[in-house]
């Protein structure tokens, strides 16, 4: 459904063999001894959404900078759309489109301005680069503001300028780095489809960075969980949350009981397991939350126990990272702006 | 040599299996071309900044004209040698413009490294060199432009070149040596410190001592010893010297190209000197 009538696209599947993007093992140190990575590897294949999710200062955006040519890791490989990114950069930032946290679009010049200076650097000329520009300008909702000065935009609108920027010259990977973050959570949503229909529509393979765990569930078919330079688990998001064995299930007490009697009252109740009791609160996990609850309920009602409320979540990504991890997502990230973590999102 | 290496070879048989990309292209275009579109993106940033372009245009006005009332007797000195003041002045003018203007030139380094530019062009198949080369052709345009404008202000207001165009031309080219020299200075000075303030103190200390131990505004004869020594090893004032000299009715060629060859030298260093440190940059990202 892309609209490039000069030169059809042949079939991204015909380059589906190889993974697109293939790290391995890289480490990166900073001066004053700072090991930002401590052994990266990961592999993404071609045509899909792969997301590293971590808090802040885990390693993702170094990762990223690695991938993309622009800093060099001290050991360690990375071949990026068939190209090894150590001995043929230049060729690697053909391939490649990237969206990195700080904008880097000049705010003196006008979008389009900006979008034909990336395109020509990538080797577009005259007419062709002029209908690309006004393809992408009109998708992403900026055709009314191509010809304003950047300055002027909504962090929104740079943000979206920043992908036109990086796809101009149609890649066949798009980095991502933080692509939502300090945005609003209607433009955040806005990103989130445009993304989703990137990868739906182009076969682009796409690497994104975030610490939002929503979003990393939300628009990844695979994830690996980065934290202190390494990564401490990596599946798509269900399996993760597969490893989890099922619901949690949380009960709060009316009154405060002794534990080894709710031990004991519960002890019966097959459908549910690792039962933790800590004050008037209880947790558990069930295979089936909302049929173990019932039953549960009933055991603790006729050992005398009132029970005040019940709770039944599905596992989340933060409840995968606090297993990986061994903290909760929101201590180890110093943003406070991490979105609500109901673990209702799929 | 980097050049050579880090040239993309789109064609190479190689690389046939990669062709996923959709968009047909065609080379990615010589440094010359890479040079020209950041030169122009660069160039297009100070035409829309109307106040900068203001200042550029008012501040040698006023050094003109403020400098050449408020010494206009000095020529009366003995030993001053020169008929008019505003003839001896122009050059001055011209050559502390040229530096006052290009010591800025790391600020604008500073704040594309700040804001994300710097890193985006380095993941974009740019050649490297093209990066510096536009600082430099950009602070060499616009130098040449200003001195153009002061030569022409000073014409007005009464001035005499006695050596005609030949020793004007010297002026302007001996004025764009200075804006590459100290421009690439202060790139430098941008890229190694990382903070507005270093280059702001760096600016302020230099700038009044490299213009007045120099003769912008003082023959030679008049200065104490040693002064004179020390306008010596000023390049500010090598750049004075060899355009005044050829802007005289028989110049002395052999000491305009000796003073103007060093200028060079030194501005090919200032400029090799940020390419180093450019490099390092690279590697600290």
């Amino acid at each position: 459904m892309t609209m490039d009538t000069a030169a059809p696209a042949p079939p991204r599947a015909a380059t589906a063999a190889p993974p697109a993007i293939e790290a391995h093992d890289l480490v990166k140190t900073y001066p004053k001894g700072i090991r930002a990575l401590d052994g990266i590897s990961f592999a993404v294949p071609a045509g899909t959404v792969f997301a590293l999710l971590g808090p802040n200062g885990a390693g993702k955006s170094t990762t990223v900078k690695i991938l993309t040519t622009l800093a060099q890791a001290d050991s360690g490989t990375a071949i990026v759309a068939g190209l090894d990114v150590r001995a043929k950069p230049a060729q690697v930032r053909h391939k490649i489109g990237v969206v990195a946290q700080r904008s880097g679009a000049d705010p003196v010049a006008t979008g389009r301005e900006n979008i034909l200076l990336s395109g020509r650097i990538q080797g577009l000329r005259g007419r062709e680069l002029a209908r690309r520009a006004d393809e992408l300008l009109g998708r992403f909702g900026l055709a009314d503001a191509a010809g304003r000065r950047v300055r002027t935009y909504s962090g929104g609108m740079q943000r979206r300028l920043d992908v036109v920027m990086g796809l101009v010259h149609q890649p066949a990977v798009l980095f991502l780095d933080e692509p939502t973050s300090g945005l609003d959570p209607e433009s955040r949503s806005a990103m989130w489809s445009e993304i989703g229909r990137l990868s739906a529509s182009e076969g682009l393979t796409i690497l994104l960075t975030t610490h939002y765990l929503e979003e990393a569930d939300h628009l990844a078919s695979r994830l690996a969980i980065v934290d202190k330079g390494r990564i401490v688990a990596r599946g798509t998001p269900d399996e993760l949350k597969g490893e989890l064995h099922g619901d949690a299930v949380h009960l709060e007490l009316a009154s405060h009981t002794a534990r080894e009697h709710v031990l004991a009252a519960l002890a019966p109740v097959t459908t549910i397991r690792e039962i933790q009791v800590d004050g008037d609160s209880v947790s558990a996990r069930a295979d089936e939350g909302a049929t173990a609850v019932p039953s549960v309920l009933a055991a603790l009602e006729s050992a005398g126990v009132p029970v005040r409320a019940a709770t039944v979540a599905r596992p989340s990504l933060d409840d995968v990272y606090l297993r990986y991890a061994g903290r909760r997502f929101a201590e180890a990230d110093q943003a406070p702006a991490t979105p609500a973590l109901s673990g209702g999102s799929r | 040599m980097s050049q050579l290496t880090t040239r993309p070879q789109e064609n190479a048989a190689g690389a046939g299996a990669n062709a996923a990309s959709a968009v047909s292209r065609g080379k990615g275009g010589s440094i010359a071309a890479h040079t020209t579109w950041m030169t122009g993106r660069q160039l297009r940033a100070v035409i829309r900044q109307p106040a900068y372009v203001a200042i550029m245009l008012v501040q040698p006005v006023i050094w003109l004209f403020l400098f050449g009332s408020l010494f206009r007797k000095v020529v009366e000195l003995p030993g001053f040698g020169a008929p008019s003041y505003l003839d001896y002045l122009v050059p001055g003018v011209v050559i502390m413009s040229a530096l006052s203007a290009s010591m800025w030139s790391g600020m604008t380094v500073l704040e594309e490294i700040d804001r994300g530019i710097m890193d985006r062009f380095l993941v974009l198949p740019l050649h490297r060199s093209a990066i510096i080369n536009a600082s430099a052709v950009l602070q060499a345009t616009i130098t040449a432009l200003q001195s153009i404008i002061i030569v022409l202000l000073g014409w007005a207001g009464g001035a005499h070149y006695a050596g005609g165009i030949g020793g004007l031309l010297v002026l302007i080219v001996a004025s764009v040596l200075v804006a590459i020299l100290f421009s690439a200075f202060s790139n430098t000075v941008g890229m190694l410190a990382r903070q507005r303030e270093t280059i702001i103190g760096i600016n302020s200390f230099l700038l009044l001592p490299l213009t007045f131990l120099s003769t912008a505004f003082m023959a030679e004869a008049l200065m104490p010893h040693w002064m004179r020594i020390v306008a010596n090893c000023n390049p500010v004032n090598w750049a004075l010297e060899a355009g005044r000299n050829a802007m005289t009715a028989s110049p002395d060629w052999s000491r305009v190209l000796l003073q103007g060859g060093g200028l060079a030298l030194l501005a090919v260093a200032a400029t090799a000197l940020s390419v180093l440190m450019f490099r390092s940059y690279q590697k600290s990202v």
